[in-house]
Order: structure tokens, then C-alpha cells, then sequence
């Protein structure tokens, strides 16, 4: 008995016992009477974090999104695939309240109504994103980047008074180093190559420690050493928060995905594990090509 | 004074039936000798019972052409001496002394002259006289107005010449007679009118006069408020047309390509000094012509302001491209150029830009209503120009080059559209219909360097309120706001009715960010 | 884990900077006013009054220049209206000064003479608290502040940006020109105010005050400096650059851009305002030309002469803009609109990080050449 045979067959314990209550009727829920729920508390009790029924948008008579209904589980990863204009962004977009959809609702929690937020409540409620181009402060340097995104106040007053505090240096250092960024410190953040713009960004959404974490298109132009390991921070990071991941690369989304939903014309088309979805006709058809 | 009026008009009554006397030597020599007062006595004695005579002597009299020796008295033209009572040529006495009026006289004379126009063998002149005299009631005319009236067959004239009595009438000692005059005064619409009545009541004491003289106002008010609205309307869309071909070229070059032009105002101005420079080539060489220069100017001002266009844009804009606020401030140190060059050689005072003869005067709709034709034209002129510019933008190759080049630019690219070459001629239009503006400005106000100056912050404010992107918007929100404005200026004045305007779109673009007709999708953001 | 150094946070100026500004802080407050007053006229070192006043006055569009590179600079909001903000804060000042004249106008009597010219009797609204020289001082920055809390509040909430913004500030200081043009407003017409006699009792026209007046100046600009540097070196200055860089990234970090924009415009407009205060007793008249649209743009030119986000680039901008429009008005007055429209375009086309730009860039080249050569 190695060390390392230790700690594996604690890992394997743990993900059994996961799957136990999971398996279960209620899985893993409990009751909710007698609970006292506060308001702007995200309300996780039903085990879904994000919920979208119904949703409606269209730009000028084009339908981009046409009845959506999807929803995610705490600590899920799910994986969003489909062709393009299915709507993937648009998505996104209408969770993060960048757009307001024409019907539809679209729920954080059981009882927070995103509808109602603006983009920063949104993001100072726990839900953070990553774009599909890479936006950072491009004059800013990396660590001020990171500084910035830091969860913390986010008032003028507080902006004005700030000084990072142990605890603070300590996490940003930690992001630092998980995204493999120590070296490259003071530069600019506009010098970095395009891989790095991709880490940087991540590492400003692992700052904001986020509950659900939206990412459109991560390892896009990423090596692939490079899109190795953001697979691997993606698995560390599912559990304790839930993610949702657009791609179209299938062989990243073979290695990370718990459940793959397809998107098509604006609606799911179809839902399951990997395997299921690769074999589904009607996503061969659309999607993945024969 | 009064007794001896009084005098006058027995005499003259008792003559007026009798034929109408020719001018009598008696007459002339009062008219000519003595002091004003019996001058003037004797001038409206001879007046009710004038003929074609008296008025050749009332216009010599106007003229001094009058001579007197003793009893005779001559008028002299070119060296010609005719008897004033005959008419006859004479030879010129020796001593004869000529006939001096001073400036009552004159004004009697002139006002006696006016009078016998009444009489006048051409309607016009008669309709003239008749109207002259609505305007401005002379009692002293009184009895002539009577003669007039007897005599007048031509039914517009006499309506014209009964009101006239009317208001000559109303400041009559009966209180009948004003009654009368006050209902009859309610059939004059004119503004001149509703001045004497509201004079004439402030002196009134008669109750009922007085209640008939306000039914009598207000009659003529209900008349006239159509004139003043028409008015108000017609302003308003000048202005507004006015506005929209100033602000058309700022859309196409905003609109289109993105480009803030603050140079745009002294682009108006280059074309106005077009406009200025053929306008002296006009007088000079082909003065025969000179009302056609307009003709020759229009292309001249587009091609001038469409150089001075695409000089800026390659020498300077195309290098800031996708740089908004840049552009903006160089094309302010571009303007400051363009008027430092225009004062320097053309100095810095406003230069006479006139309208040709077929563009001055107007037209009357109403009584209180006369549409300028330079107004009139300019409207016609500016939704020429829209048309035209729509027509190309939509029909043309070059239009729909432009339109692809300000979509996607790197796509137009690859479809081998030359997009430098394309926002050359897209600005070099822009500006070009700035010049035509200019043009039209030159008609209706100063020429000056600082031209534009006054005008640029209203073209952009057009362009905010009608959005980006379309035209029908830069349409509806030029028209728009002239209107608003000059209605607003009805209650206001002008200077706040402007601030109004300002702080009405400063107010919109809160409640509607993109305009009125905003560029679609999702390259909203500017 | 390796442990990573994080950065020290920066210091309000290095060693360097601090010597400087000792030095400019001694030169404004103490050599000046030895070369103006105790050096005798004549005498080589002697600074005449001209050059003081010159540079009092350039002081005070330094610091206005100051506050557009905070509001344009470091937050991507290009102002064509802080002339307006310049004019109310001279007008409150104005206001003071008028009423400071007290019976020694030209028509002898309480009220300023623009007042008795037009027939009024007593004064209006507007004029109540001009007499006391605190409520001026609140009014001068209080004025502009809340003209420009209001206007930014309701300019930002609809999240009006970029070249719509400029042309919108640009309109409402079109607007109240027009409006402080006319004679029923109250504030002078058309002439503005002007003959001033005194401050807070003291005459105005000795050299005394001139100095003070200017040394004061010097002070504020220095003071608006450290303020200024102090506000853009904290995260509440990197916020601002990154809304200038990527607002709806901004946003999606948590940060609601709408509080930060405010504050900076208002604070910028009260800088602008105290600087307009300064201005009016030094140059002895305000006007509504102040608030002409072109007065603002140049407040802009200047910025983007000396360098914008770098808070000296500005100051330097000014005192050259000025500087140059100083001489060439008096050399050759019909070539200084040539050379302004040209700077302008010189400026934006081959110098768009400013005369300090071009300073540093020289600097990095010489540092890579001799690293190299070493």
C-alpha cells in the first residue's frame, strides 16, 4: 500500500459516495419545508443552480432563440455543442443579462429571477463568463487585471480605499499560479500571446469565485499541452462549482463533460452523456457529420 | 381752422353736383401763393373736384417743377414752360420764381396725389389707391371717397373703397355712423385693420359701438389666425429644409461612414463663397445673364466643397479611420483652417451674396401671409436634392459600393470593391452637398466666414435625434425640428426656443439612445 | 509552490518626483514672488507683471486640462463642454466681485451697474448670497457639480457613449451660452462682468494681491496634482482605464460603470469650476464667450498636445499650447489659427501619445540602445 494508492481509493470513496446519493429518489435533495429562505440567497435546495423554461428571443424576425428549456445541476459540468448561429451565445448572452429575452424565464437558483438584474448584479451574484474572444484590460498588467477582478467590494468608495490584504495576496497567487501566469507578472496584458489572453481571462473568473461559471469557447487557439490543462483545472474545479462550457472541440469536451447538451435553430435538439449524444441520428445529421 | 374745413366742404358739396370743373386758374394760384395752412386748404378744396389736369400739376408740384410770375403759373420741363391751367405751351416769363413746399406740403401733396389715384382710369391703380387709403383713413378725403365710390363700377374696387369709408367713419362724432362703420370694418381682414379697431377702442365710449367693434375683432382675428399658423408652418418647414440640407451631408458622412465631421459647417462655407466668386464673375463679364449665375453656381458650390472634401479625407481622415474622437478633433483643426484661409482671402467681413430677380419678392396666399420665393425655391430645392441623393445611394453602383463598404468593409474588400477610392467619393458627396447648402444659404442670409458656425451644432443635433443609418431619419428629424422650433419661438423667442430644442433632444436620446431611426442588430454600439 | 513576489503598491511620487515638485512648489511660492516684487523693475532677473499674470492665467487652463485628462485620459470620455464648468465656476466669482464693487460703479449704487442700466430694482434670486464670500466659495465648486451630476447621471444611465456624448456636450454648453447671453438671465449679457474693484475688502489692482492670487493659483494646481495622481494610482483609477478599455468587461467583472463615471465627470467639473474661480479675479472679466464651444475643444487640444493619461502631459500641453498663442497673437496674429487648426491635426495624426509620448518612446529607445550596447 503506497501513499499514492492511499489517496486514490480515497478519491475513488468520495466519488462513489457521490454517485450513491445521486442515485437516489431525491438525489440528494431534502426537504424543504421548514427551511427559511432569505431573499438574494441563492436558494440551491432543488439541486439546480441555473434554469431557463421557455425562452423566446428574436432579432428582426430571425428566431435566435425558440423555446429553450435547460437546466443545471449544482457542481454539474455541462457541455453546450451545436452548429453554428444555434443560438450557444445568444444564450449565454440572455443569462448574463446582456440581453433581455422576448418571453421566458430564466431563474439562478430556485428563486433569484435573472430577468430582473443588470450585468454587474448578475456577476456579483456568482455567475461569471468568459468570452469567446479574449477580453482583458489590455493596459492594464496582469496582476492589476487579476486585482481587478478580485471578489471584493466593487463600489467607488471601497475602489478608492483598496489595499490587498493577506488573504487576498494569498488567492491571487494561487490564481496565478493555476494559470501558469507567475513569470509574466507586471507585463501588459495586451503583450500576452493569444493562449495566455485565454488564461488570464480565466484566471479573472476564478477571482471573482463565481458559483457558476459560463465559458464560451475556452481552449479556442489554445496548444494542445495548453488545452490539456484546461481540461484538468475544469475537472478540480466541477463539484465545487458548476460549470458551463460551449465548444466544438470533441475531444476536450470527451474528457470534461459529465452530461452534453445540443443546441440547434435556438432549441435543445438533444441531451445526455457523450456517448449518447455522438450517436444520436438527428445530431449527426445537424452536427457532428457522418 | 374748423369753421373754415367746414367752409371748404359746403362749397365743395354744392359743386360736386355740378360737371366737374376743370382746374381754374383761381385754384392753381392758391394752391401756389400763401402760407401753408391755406395752401393746404386751398389744395383740398381743388381736390374734390379734380380732374386729369390737377393730377399733372400735383406731380409737377411734387417734383418743383412749378414756376410762378404774378398771376400765371408754369410748369417747367425740360426747359419746356407749360400754363399749369391749360396746358398749354408758353413761353417762360422773365422773374418767374419757383414754387417751394416745405414738408407738410409735400406730405399733402403726395397723400393728394395718392388720393387721385381713386380716380384713375386702371383698376390696379384704383385697387392700389383704395387700399392705400384702408390702411391709412385721411379724413380730408372724405369727399373725393365719396365721388370715388359714386363713380365706381368695378366691384372688388368699391368693396375696397366702402371699407375704406368705414374706417374713415369710425372716428366720425355719430354714434350711428361708427356703429356702422365698426360692423362693415369686421368684412376687412387685414392687419391694419384690427390695428385702427383696437386703437379706436381704447377712445370709444359708446357701449354698443363698442361690443360691435370687439365682434368686429374677433371676426377678423378667426380670419387671420389660419394666416398666422400657415405662417408659422411655412417658417417652421424652411427651416426645417434648410436644416435637412445642412444635416444630410453630416449623415451620409456620419451615417455611413462613421466619420464626425466638424469641418462640415465650413464646408457650407466654401460653397458659399463659390457661390459669391461666380456671382462676381456674373456681373462682371456676362451682366446680361446675371439672373441665370444661380444656375451656374449650383455645380459650381458641389464641385468646390466635394475638392475640398477629398482633400481632407485622403490627406487626413483615411488615416483615422476606426478613431472616432480623433477624427473629431482633427477635422476641428480643419475648420479652423478653412476659416482662417476664407478670411484671409476674402477678409473677415460678410461679403453681398443678392438673389436673382426671378427669387425676390413672393407670393401672397393669405392677407397676413406672403411666402418669400427664395424660401419657397429652397424648400423645392432641398427635396431635389434628398431625392437625388436617395436615388444614388439606392440605384447607383457607387451607392451600393458605399452601402457595402460602410457594412463590411474587410468583406467589400474581398469582393474587390476599392475601399479607399469609395470613401473618397463618399465624403468628397457628403461634402459636396454641403457646398449645395452653402449655395442655398448664400440665398437667404450672410455670407461670412463664421457661416457655418452657426449652423453645425443644430446639424448635429439632427443627426443624434434622427439616427444612424437611414435617411428617412435625418428627414423626419430635420423637418421635425424646425418646426418645433419656430412654434416654440411663437411663445418664447428665439434664443430660448433653441435651448428648448436642445434640452428637448438632450432629454430624447435618455429615453431613446440610438435616434429615431436606429442602424439595426448587433453592431449597435458606436 | 513557489512563492511569488506580488508588487509593492506604488508610492504617491518616487524620490525624483518629490524633489520636482519641492522645487516647482518653492519656485511658485516663494522665487516668483521675490523676482516680481523685491527685484527691481529693470533689473535683469526682474519678472514683469505681464509675465505673472500670464502665468497665473495659464495656470488656471492647466488645471482644466488636468481634469479633461482625468475625464478623457484614464476614462475614454472625450468633454466638448468643460469650458461651461471653467465659466459658472468665474461667474460665482464674478458674482462676488460684483457685488464687492459696492457704490463705486458708475451709477453709484448697490446693485452692478449692468442691473441699473436695465432698470431693475432689486436683485434677482440668483444674487441673494453673492455678498458672502464662503457661499461663493461653496458656489464655485457646488455650481458646476451639480450641473454636471445631473447632466452625467441621466447621460450615463442611458449609457450614451463615444462621439454622441462629445456632440451632446458640446450642445449644452452651446446652450447656455446662448442662454448667458441675454440680458434677462441676469448675469451681465453680453459684456459680462468686469471692472472689478476688490476682495474681501481688499483692492484687487495691487501687485500684493496679484502675487497672492497667483501663488494661490500655483497651489491649487499643485494640490489638484497630488490629488489627482493619488485617485488614478488606486484600483479606483484602474477601474476607470478599464472602462475606458472594455466597458462591457467591466461590467461583467460586477463593477457598474454608471458610479465611476459620475464621479470622475463631477469631480473633473469642479476642478474645472475652481480653476474658473481662480481665472476671473486674475484676468479681471468673465464673459459668454468663455462658454463658446471652440474654448472647449481647446481644453481638449491640450491634453493630447502633452499626453493623455500621464496627468504632467497635460499641464505641459497647456503651458505650450498657451505659450505659442501668447506669442504668435502678438507676432503674427493671422497665422495663429493656421497653427492651431495644424496642431490639431498634427497632434492626432503622428503624435497620438503627445509631446510626452514622443518623450518616453525616445527615452525606451535610448535605454534599449545602451542595454544593448552594455
Amino acid at each position: 500500500m503506497t501513499p499514492d494508492l492511499m489517496s486514490q481509493g480515497v478519491e475513488r470513496l468520495e466519488k462513489h459516495k457521490f454517485k450513491q446519493v445521486q442515485a437516489l429518489a431525491s438525489g440528494g435533495r431534502h426537504a424543504s419545508f421548514s427551511r427559511i429562505h432569505q431573499p438574494g440567497e441563492l436558494d440551491l435546495a432543488h439541486g439546480r443552480i441555473l434554469y431557463l423554461e421557455d425562452v423566446n428571443v428574436s432579432f428582426e424576425g430571425f428566431k435566435a432563440i425558440n423555446n429553450l428549456s435547460l437546466d443545471i445541476g449544482v457542481g454539474e459540468l455541462r457541455c453546450i455543442i451545436g452548429p453554428n448561429g444555434a443560438g450557444k451565445t445568444t444564450m449565454m448572452d440572455i443569462i448574463t443579462g446582456k440581453t433581455k429575452p422576448d418571453s421566458g424565464q430564466v431563474f439562478f437558483g430556485s428563486t433569484i429571477d435573472l430577468l430582473r438584474h443588470n450585468e454587474p448584479d448578475i456577476a456579483q451574484l456568482g455567475i461569471g463568463r468568459k468570452f469567446q474572444k479574449p477580453t482583458v484590460f489590455e493596459q492594464l498588467s496582469v496582476f492589476e487585471n487579476l486585482e481587478l477582478a478580485l471578489k471584493t467590494g466593487k463600489g467607488v468608495k471601497a475602489s478608492m480605499l483598496f489595499k490587498l490584504n493577506g488573504q487576498q495576496q494569498d488567492r491571487l497567487s494561487e490564481v496565478l499560479h493555476t494559470i501558469h501566469l507567475e513569470n509574466h507578472l507586471l507585463r501588459q496584458a495586451g503583450n500576452l500571446s493569444h493562449g495566455q489572453k485565454q488564461w488570464l481571462e480565466i484566471g479573472m473568473l476564478l477571482m471573482q469565485d463565481p458559483k457558476l461559471l459560463l465559458l464560451d469557447e475556452p481552449v479556442a487557439g489554445m496548444t494542445d499541452q495548453e488545452t490539456e490543462r484546461t481540461a484538468e483545472l475544469f475537472l478540480s474545479l466541477k463539484g465545487k462549482h458548476s460549470l458551463m462550457v460551449v465548444e466544438h472541440d470533441m475531444a476536450f469536451i470527451r474528457q470534461i463533460a459529465d452530461t452534453v447538451t445540443v443546441l440547434c435553430d435556438g432549441s435543445v435538439l438533444a441531451q445526455g452523456s457523450f456517448d449518447d449524444v455522438q450517436d444520436d441520428e438527428r445530431v449527426i445529421e445537424v452536427y457532428l457529420g457522418r | 381752422m374748423k369753421a373754415i374745413v367746414w367752409f371748404g366742404m359746403c362749397c365743395l358739396y354744392g359743386l360736386s353736383f355740378s360737371v366737374a370743373h376743370a382746374l381754374t386758374s383761381q385754384q392753381v394760384h392758391d394752391i401756389v401763393s400763401g402760407d401753408t395752412d391755406t395752401r393746404i386748404e386751398s389744395l383740398q378744396k381743388t381736390l374734390a373736384q379734380a380732374d386729369a389736369q390737377t393730377a399733372v400739376f400735383l406731380q409737377a408740384l411734387a417734383d418743383d417743377a412749378v414756376l410762378v410770375a404774378g398771376q400765371q403759373v408754369l410748369i417747367v420741363r425740360d426747359n419746356k414752360a407749360t400754363d399749369a391751367v391749360t396746358n398749354q405751351e408758353t413761353a417762360l416769363p422773365a422773374g418767374a420764381e419757383n414754387v417751394v413746399s416745405n414738408n407738410r406740403m409735400r406730405g399733402e401733396i403726395d397723400s393728394a396725389l395718392a388720393a387721385l389715384q381713386l380716380l384713375s382710369p386702371d383698376d390696379a391703380l384704383r385697387m392700389k389707391a383704395a387700399q392705400a387709403l384702408l390702411s391709412e383713413p385721411d379724413p380730408s378725403k372724405k369727399i373725393l371717397l365719396e365721388k370715388a365710390i359714386a363713380a365706381e363700377k368695378n366691384p372688388a374696387v368699391s368693396q375696397l373703397l366702402l371699407l375704406a369709408q368705414a374706417a374713415i367713419d369710425i372716428t366720425n362724432n355719430d354714434a350711428k355712423v361708427r356703429l356702422a362703420a365698426a360692423k362693415a370694418l369686421g368684412n376687412s381682414k387685414t392687419p391694419n385693420t384690427q390695428l385702427l379697431l383696437n386703437q379706436q377702442m381704447t377712445q370709444e365710449t359708446d357701449a354698443a359701438v363698442k361690443a360691435q367693434m370687439l365682434a368686429s375683432l374677433a371676426d377678423i382675428k378667426s380670419a387671420l389666425a389660419w394666416g398666422e399658423r400657415l405662417g408659422a408652418l411655412f417658417t417652421g418647414l424652411s427651416l426645417g429644409s434648410i436644416l435637412l440640407l445642412v444635416a444630410l451631408g453630416l449623415a451620409i458622412t456620419y451615417g455611413l461612414m462613421g466619420v464626425i465631421n466638424m469641418a462640415h459647417g465650413e464646408l457650407m462655407m466654401v460653397g458659399a463663397y463659390a457661390t459669391y466668386v461666380v456671382q462676381a464673375f456674373f456681373r462682371k463679364h456676362m451682366g446680361g445673364a446675371f439672373d441665370y449665375y444661380l444656375v451656374a453656381a449650383l455645380p459650381v458650390a458641389f464641385l468646390s466643397a466635394a475638392l475640398v472634401g477629398a482633400l481632407v479625407e485622403r490627406a487626413v481622415l483615411r488615416h483615422l479611420y476606426g478613431r472616432p474622437l480623433e477624427t473629431l478633433l482633427a477635422t476641428w483643426g480643419i475648420s479652423l483652417i478653412l476659416m482662417q484661409t476664407v478670411r484671409t482671402l476674402f477678409g473677415a467681413q460678410n461679403v453681398g451674396v443678392e438673389n436673382p430677380s426671378w427669387m425676390s419678392g413672393g407670393v401672397e396666399v393669405l392677407v397676413n401671409l406672403s411666402l418669400p420665393w427664395n424660401r419657397l425655391f429652397i424648400v423645392l430645392f432641398a427635396l431635389l436634392v434628398l431625392a437625388g441623393v436617395a436615388l444614388l445611394i439606392s440605384q447607383t453602383r457607387l451607392g451600393l459600393f458605399v452601402r457595402g463598404v460602410t457594412q463590411n468593409r474587410a468583406m467589400a474588400s474581398c469582393m474587390g470593391v476599392n475601399t479607399a477610392r469609395i470613401d473618397t467619393y463618399a465624403f468628397a458627396l457628403g461634402s459636396g452637398i454641403a457646398g449645395l447648402a452653402g449655395c442655398a444659404l448664400s440665398q437667404i442670409g450672410n455670407v461670412g466666414p463664421d457661416l457655418g458656425q452657426g449652423y453645425i451644432v443644430d446639424a448635429f443635433m439632427v443627426v443624434v435625434l434622427g439616427g444612424v443609418g437611414q435617411l428617412a431619419g435625418t428627414v423626419y428629424a430635420a423637418l421635425g425640428l424646425g418646426v418645433l422650433n419656430k412654434w416654440l419661438e411663437g411663445w418664447t423667442g428665439a434664443v430660448l426656443a433653441k435651448i428648448a430644442v436642445l434640452v428637448f433632444i438632450i432629454i430624447f436620446i435618455q429615453k431613446r439612445p440610438q435616434g429615431l431611426f436606429a442602424m439595426k442588430g448587433r453592431s449597435a454600439e458606436a | 509552490m513557489k512563492t511569488i513576489t506580488l508588487p509593492q503598491p506604488v508610492r504617491l511620487l518616487s524620490p525624483l518626483g518629490w524633489t520636482v515638485f519641492i522645487g516647482i512648489l518653492l519656485a511658485v511660492g516663494v522665487l516668483v514672488p521675490v523676482l516680481n516684487l523685491w527685484v527691481p523693475v529693470g533689473h535683469a532677473l526682474h519678472m514683469s507683471d505681464f509675465a505673472v499674470s500670464l502665468i497665473g492665467k495659464i495656470m488656471c487652463y492647466a488645471m482644466c486640462a488636468l481634469a479633461m485628462d482625468l475625464i478623457w485620459g484614464y476614462t475614454g470620455i472625450l468633454s466638448l463642454g468643460h469650458g461651461l464648468f471653467f465659466a459658472l465656476g468665474g461667474y460665482a466669482m464674478g458674482m462676488y466681485l460684483m457685488r464687492q464693487i459696492g457704490t463705486d460703479g458708475n451709477y453709484k449704487s448697490e446693485l452692478p451697474d449692468f442691473m441699473v442700466f436695465l432698470d431693475w430694482k432689486t436683485l434677482p434670486w440668483h444674487w441673494y448670497f453673492s455678498d458672502s464670500f464662503i457661499a461663493t466659495l461653496l458656489l464655485v465648486v457646488l455650481a458646476p457639480g451639480l450641473l454636471a451630476l445631473v447632466f452625467g447621471y441621466f447621460a450615463f444611465r442611458s449609457r450614451i457613449k463615444g462621439v454622441y456624448f462629445s456632440i451632446i456636450t458640446q450642445a449644452m454648453t452651446f446652450a447656455f451660452m446662448l442662454l448667458f447671453f441675454r440680458n434677462e438671465t441676469g448675469f451681465g449679457g453680453n459684456n459680462g462682468f468686469t471692472d472689478f474693484k476688490r476682495i474681501l475688502g481688499v483692492p484687487m489692482a495691487t501687485p500684493a494681491m496679484r502675487m497672492l492670487l497667483f501663488v494661490l493659483t500655483g497651489m491649487c494646481l499643485l494640490g489638484c496634482y497630488l490629488a489627482a495622481r493619488w485617485l488614478v494610482q488606486s484600483k479606483y483609477g484602474r477601474v476607470l482605464q478599464a472602462i475606458r478599455d472594455a466597458e462591457s468587461r467591466v461590467m461583467f467583472s460586477g463593477y457598474s460603470p454608471l458610479p465611476y463615471k459620475l464621479s470622475i465627470w463631477v469631480i473633473s467639473a469642479m476642478i474645472c469650476g475652481v480653476a474658473g474661480a481662480l481665472y476671473v479675479p486674475q484676468v479681471g472679466i468673465i464673459n459668454p464667450s468663455e462658454m463658446s464651444p471652440a474654448n472647449s475643444i481647446e481644453i481638449a487640444i491640450w491634453a493630447a498636445v502633452g499626453g493623455r493619461a500621464t496627468l504632467i502631459g497635460p499641464i505641459v500641453g497647456a503651458f505650450m499650447v498657451n505659450g505659442a498663442k501668447s506669442w504668435l497673437t502678438v507676432v503674427a496674429p493671422e497665422y495663429w489659427l493656421f497653427v492651431l487648426g495644424a496642431l490639431f491635426i498634427a497632434v492626432t495624426l503622428y503624435m497620438p501619445q503627445g509631446v510626452l509620448g514622443v518623450f518616453i518612446h525616445i527615452k525606451k529607445r535610448l535605454k534599449r540602445s545602451h542595454g544593448e550596447s552594455s
